[in-house]
């Protein structure tokens, strides 16, 4: 090919990349947003190789959502809180904001109720994932579904 | 100046559940934001939050820039004893405050 340049690279293909990292630039303002993947990788780090199990937790969170900057949250997790059985920790990650983690929870018996409410930032439509990490070492795992119309995070002043 | 609102049920009978709520005036800047000329606001949040009972922790919570700014918190515990239940909040640029109530059991 006559325009193919040392290195390999057609011009037209150079431009046509250059036009698609400038697109991408404007979509994504934020490069370090979360994407699933990232998300995925901050549950791995809590749960190790260890499996999840779907259900024991119950996510109280609006569908929809007027504001993405305070959204109220409770995670509810089934467990009788008695010193032989209970909950040790609850962790809430989301799919799309800068950062995957919401908080992490470290209760225990004394706790009674394996219940937490608290207001939280959403960045974007997306899922947000509750994980809970029982005393014998197993993994429960919940998510919930949210509609934001005004985003959280990413604006200006 | 920060101010700590926290609620804790004054009287309680022994075994039963409850409910604490606390809420922290606080920016929570997440660091994410960006001014006019592309500055980004330096992260300033609160990290850590701590509930104990009598001297012995039952309660902490890892905050992360996620959680919306005035951080409100609530949970639970069994009232075992008469005695002070203390709230700690620490966070970026050296942020602590403390706060605690009496609770009397019978």
């Amino acid at each position: 090919m006559a325009d193919e340049t040392a290195n390999g690279i057609s011009r037209r293909r150079l431009i046509g990349a250059a036009a698609g990292a400038g697109l991408a630039a404007t979509v994504r303002l934020v490069p370090a947003e979360a994407t699933p993947a990232s998300m995925k990788a901050a549950i791995r780090n809590v749960v190790g190789e260890a499996p999840v199990k779907k259900g024991k937790i119950r996510i109280d969170v609006p569908v929809l959502v007027d504001n993405g900057n305070a959204v109220p949250l409770t995670v509810e997790v089934e467990s009788p809180m008695q010193a032989d059985n209970y909950v040790r920790a609850i962790h809430v990650f989301n799919e799309l904001n800068p950062q995957p983690n919401v908080f992490s929870a470290h209760l225990g018996p004394r706790a009674g109720r394996a219940r937490i409410s608290t207001r939280f930032r959403l960045a974007d439509t997306q899922t947000v994932v509750a994980i809970a990490e029982m005393n014998d070492g197993s993994f429960w795992q919940a998510s919930a579904d949210v509609v934001v119309t005004l985003q959280a995070c990413l604006e200006t002043l | 100046m920060a101010r700590a609102l926290i609620n804790v049920p004054k009287t309680a009978k022994r075994g039963d559940v409850i409910e604490i709520k606390t809420l922290i005036s606080h920016v929570m800047e997440t660091g994410f934001r960006r001014n006019s000329a592309g500055v980004p606001y330096p992260r300033n949040i609160i990290t850590d939050f701590k509930c104990t009972y009598n001297g012995e922790e039952i309660f902490r919570l890892d905050l992360f820039p996620a959680i919306a700014a005035n951080p409100f918190i609530t949970f639970s515990t069994i009232a075992t004893d008469s005695g002070t239940i203390a709230f700690e909040w620490n966070g970026d640029n050296g942020f602590h405050e403390t706060a605690s109530a009496t609770i009397s059991v019978d």
